[in-house]
């Protein structure tokens, strides 16, 4: 079984993948949901093509634990790469079974048949026979052997256009999300959060928060997990606004605002651990250092986290738009105490995801209440200020970046030094759980120390490495893993941050040869897509036309190749900076080898581009004493309308290159540009996020 | 304290014997089912919520419905069906503008509020227009092309 991925291995069975259904289209199973990102539509235009259909022939299950394949989570752009590479495995395998058998039927060779629209030809002409007439005969309850080689891409007619999306129009008219979903008698739920593992509810006025209510409402308690269930959405939020205000509890965490900051947590004790090449750095080497920071960062959906739930007869089935419905089960199932195959959970769509977000955990709430009340279909959603306090952040960071540099100017070695909190503590993953678990009497052991391993993409230190060509390059990481909030995934995880630092010092080092920074760049690197990537990049943004800056315009450039084996995004951004930064202009190349839907990745990359922007500039977590004090859009601003640039995102044609991940490529390259222009507009350097207008202007007094 | 009223949801009447302090949206996605208005954060900072209320784009998380007898509320729902676009959501799927979605409906109400009272807006005109609505998917510009698409659609029709 050579060649067959791990999604491949992990559900060898072509039926979870493929069934041939009555209404004569094919329905597609996934492992991978959809999250915004557009992964649906890709996913079955690959299918499509490998059986011949039409793009309406396919249906599309994503999600579901009870007939679907298990991929994990959805998650680091692993999707197209992954779940796409086995859909094209076992669709080419399907269509040859079919073929063959269509080719019994009608007595002819194989050779002579082809399929138009499902539908068997033979040497050109219709038959009567079409995947529906032979499915019947057909054993997809057997495995997948990975043996029927998939189409060439040359031959691609639906792989590389631009399908619209398969979700959009209902979304445009008022429906499509888990939170519209309604099941028969469904009551409403909010939950009182325990403020920190630990916590005990010592006093709560159940009087108060009725009376506040004001429509009957269930108080469940299940030791120290609250939640207000009723038949009246509205009487429900209100028990627990009011709830959270006169709730007593023993033992709550404490934050400190300094906690908040990038530089305490970089002072915490840490795990240490060095990849990469040896250190052995020459005496005398000459050689340059700089140090950036960013602080917590939120996920900030638009929409809050919402599942339903209900328990009947021992079985508990969820609906939940969390990023993977196998883990989900896993982990509820464990939590619960119930056997894994007693659990279903369906995945329905939500708001934007950008990573490990309160999603899972809503799920898990919505389990413990539908177990205490059987029978009885629950729906529960966060509420705003929950979200923004409970969700897992993105931790803060420091990086500090050191080149040496050989006689010519050029890194000759190099290491990224990197102080954070973890960046991949999905439930299940490295002794992760779901929140709630914490209110448990029987508590889950704490979380071990563990960030996701470089091989696998990397967490803090992903795309710690420079792809330029440099003798010795090496990451040094201090995993923190003391610190006083959950940390997790969010898009990019750690490489926005270090290829931020990365991008800055190769332009301080060009600047110091005189040199321009992409001509600098050019001269050390030798990978011929990143060669392409940043040339291109140059040329769309005009490059060449580049002044000395100073005058409080600027054009800075970022590149990198995600994850240091995905997509390349190179970005030039052009900024006016006076007492604040402002963007005007992105332009941003990106080499995706094969592409799958043209738009869906522009669409994706604009997005990222977008999202980064405002990491950069805006966005920043604080703490007080009660914990996460950034509950909402006034405190955690992120950008506006009024904040965006003009876009140009183009793709370079590299069909020839195996399909590569593109949705969070672009996050590092922005920023790292983003900070490159200021630097060129100002003559100075701020290297610490967000670059606001207080940085701005303190940097500028001391200058 | 509740008393019977009338609210009037794209063009139809509807009689609520609900208490006059439920939010707008509550009305909408509980009692008349209408689910396009979208909850984001109940506090008026992010515009998922927003209806036309007579013709204006207004937040519907926290307002008393109480306060909307005789006045005409229109959702998104009213402006097309999934059969019937209205040319701002034709707009928005020829343009592919929306990534998650969860924010469109919003956006769609305060773009219609934009395009009845000013047929021929600038960029600048929708990016104001549009200023209250949060997305933070990033599909901003998309979204302001689809917007400045479907105001010359809709000047053609009417010329
Ligand atoms: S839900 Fe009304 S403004 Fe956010
Ligand atoms: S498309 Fe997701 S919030 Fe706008």
């Amino acid at each position: 079984m050579a060649g067959l991925s791990n999604s491949l291995k992990d559900n060898p069975r072509l039926d979870r993948w493929l069934k041939f259904c009555d209404d004569r289209t094919v329905r597609v199973g996934t492992g991978k949901v959809e999250l915004g990102q557009g992964v649906l539509t890709a996913l079955a235009q690959i299918a499509a093509e490998e059986l011949d259909l039409r793009i309406d022939q396919i249906s599309m299950m994503s999600g579901n634990t009870a007939e679907g394949p298990g991929e994990g989570y959805t998650a680091s752009s692993w999707s197209i790469e992954h779940s796409g590479g086995a859909i094209r495995l076992v669709a080419a395998e399907v269509r040859e079974l079919a073929l063959k058998q269509a080719a019994l039927r009608l007595n002819a060779s194989p050779d002579e048949l082809s399929v138009v629209e499902g539908v068997f030809l033979r040497n050109g002409t219709p038959t009567d026979f079409d995947y529906w007439a032979v499915a019947g005969d057909l054993d997809l309850a057997a495995e997948a052997t990975g043996t029927v080689l998939p189409k060439s891409s040359n031959t691609y007619r639906l792989v590389g256009t631009s399908v619209p999306r398969l979700d959009l129009p209902a979304k445009l008219t008022g429906s499509g999300f888990i939170h519209d979903m309604v099941l028969p008698d469904m009551l409403h739920a909010r939950t009182l959060r325990q403020p920190g593992r630990g916590a005990t509810l010592a006093a709560l006025d159940e009087a108060f928060v009725r009376r506040k209510a004001g429509a009957d409402i269930s108080i469940i308690r299940i030791d120290n997990f609250v939640a207000f269930v009723g038949a009246d959405e509205t009487a429900v939020r209100a028990a627990a606004v009011a709830a959270a205000d006169c709730a007593v509890w023993s033992d709550a965490r404490i934050l400190h605002p300094e906690q908040a900051t990038a530089k305490w947590v970089a002072a915490q004790p840490s795990h240490d651990r060095l990849i990469g090449a040896p250190v052995e750095e020459p005496a005398g080497a000459h050689g340059a250092s700089l140090t950036f920071t960013r602080p917590f960062l939120s996920h900030g959906s638009i929409a809050p986290s919402c599942a339903l739930a209900v328990y009947r007869d021992g079985a508990l089935t969820v609906w939940s738009h969390a990023q993977g419905m196998h883990p989900l089960r896993d982990n509820i199932a464990k939590t619960l105490g119930l056997p894994p195959e007693n659990v279903t959970c369906h995945h329905v769509q939500g708001g934007g995801c950008y990573g490990h977000n309160g999603a899972d955990d809503a799920a898990l709430d919505a389990a413990l209440l539908a177990r205490a009340l059987p029978n009885q279909p629950i729906r529960l959603m966060w509420r705003r200020e929950e979200e923004f306090g409970y969700e897992p952040l993105s931790s803060a960071m420091t990086v500090t970046v050191h080149a040496a540099l050989d006689a010519g100017g050029r890194p000759r070695d190099w290491t990224t030094e990197i102080w954070s909190a973890a960046h991949g503590q999905r439930p299940g993953v490295g002794g992760a759980y779901l929140l709630a678990a914490d209110a448990m009497k029987e508590q889950p052991p704490e979380r071990k120390p563990f960030d996701i391993p470089l091989e696998r993409g990397g967490g803090a230190d992903r795309n710690g490495i420079p792809l330029y060509d440099i003798d010795a390059k090496r990451i040094s990481y201090h995993l923190i893993h003391d610190v006083p909030v959950r940390t997790s995934s969010l898009r990019g995880l750690g490489a926005t941050l270090n290829v931020f630092a990365i991008e800055a010092l190769m332009d301080e080092l060009a600047a110091r040869e005189g040199e321009d920074p992409v001509s600098y760049r050019l001269s050390t690197l030798s990978d011929p897509r990143a060669r392409r990537t940043l040339e291109k990049a140059a040329a769309m943004a005009g490059w060449s036309l580049r002044d000395a800056g100073g005058a409080g315009r600027g054009l800075g450039i970022g590149l990198a190749r995600y994850k240091n084996s995905s997509a390349y995004a190179a970005v030039v951004a052009a900024v006016e900076v006076d007492e604040a930064v402002r963007v005007t202009d992105i332009w941003c190349a990106v080499d995706a080898g094969l592409v799958i839907n043209p738009d869906g990745i522009v669409s994706q990359v604009e997005g990222n581009i977008v999202q980064a922007i405002s990491w950069t500039l805006i966005e920043e977590v604080g703490f007080d004493p009660q914990g996460i004090s950034t509950l909402d859009w006034q405190s955690y601003p992120v950008i506006r309308f009024s904040d965006i640039p003009e876009i140009h995102v183009e793709l370079i044609e590299a069909d020839q290159h195996e399909a590569l991940g593109v949705g969070e490529c672009a996050g590092g390259p922005t920023a790292a540009a983003i900070g490159n222009a200021v630097a060129h507009a100002l003559g100075i350097r701020i290297c610490d996020m967000p670059m606001t207008r207080e940085r701005i202007m303190a940097a500028a007094l001391n200058a | 304290m509740s008393q019977p009223f009338t609210l009037t949801v794209n063009g139809r009447d509807h009689s609520l014997d609900i208490p006059a302090t439920t939010p707008l949206l509550d009305v909408l996605r509980n009692h008349l089912g209408l689910k396009g208005s979208r909850y984001g954060c109940g506090l008026e900072q992010c515009g998922a919520c927003m209806v036309l209320i007579d013709g204006n784009a207004e937040y519907s998380c926290s307002r008393e419905v109480g306060t909307l007898a005789g006045r005409c509320v229109t959702t998104v729902e009213g402006l097309g069906s999934p059969e019937a676009l209205h040319p701002l959501q034709r707009a928005f799927l020829e343009e592919q503008a929306g990534q998650c979605g969860y924010c469109l409906s919003g956006i769609l109400v305060s773009a219609k509020a934009l395009l009845d009272r000013n047929p021929n807006p600038t960029r600048a005109d929708v990016i104001a227009a549009l200023d209250a609505n949060l997305c933070r998917c990033g599909s901003h510009p998309r979204i302001l092309r689809a917007v400045l698409k479907a105001a010359a659609t809709l000047r053609q029709e009417v010329a």
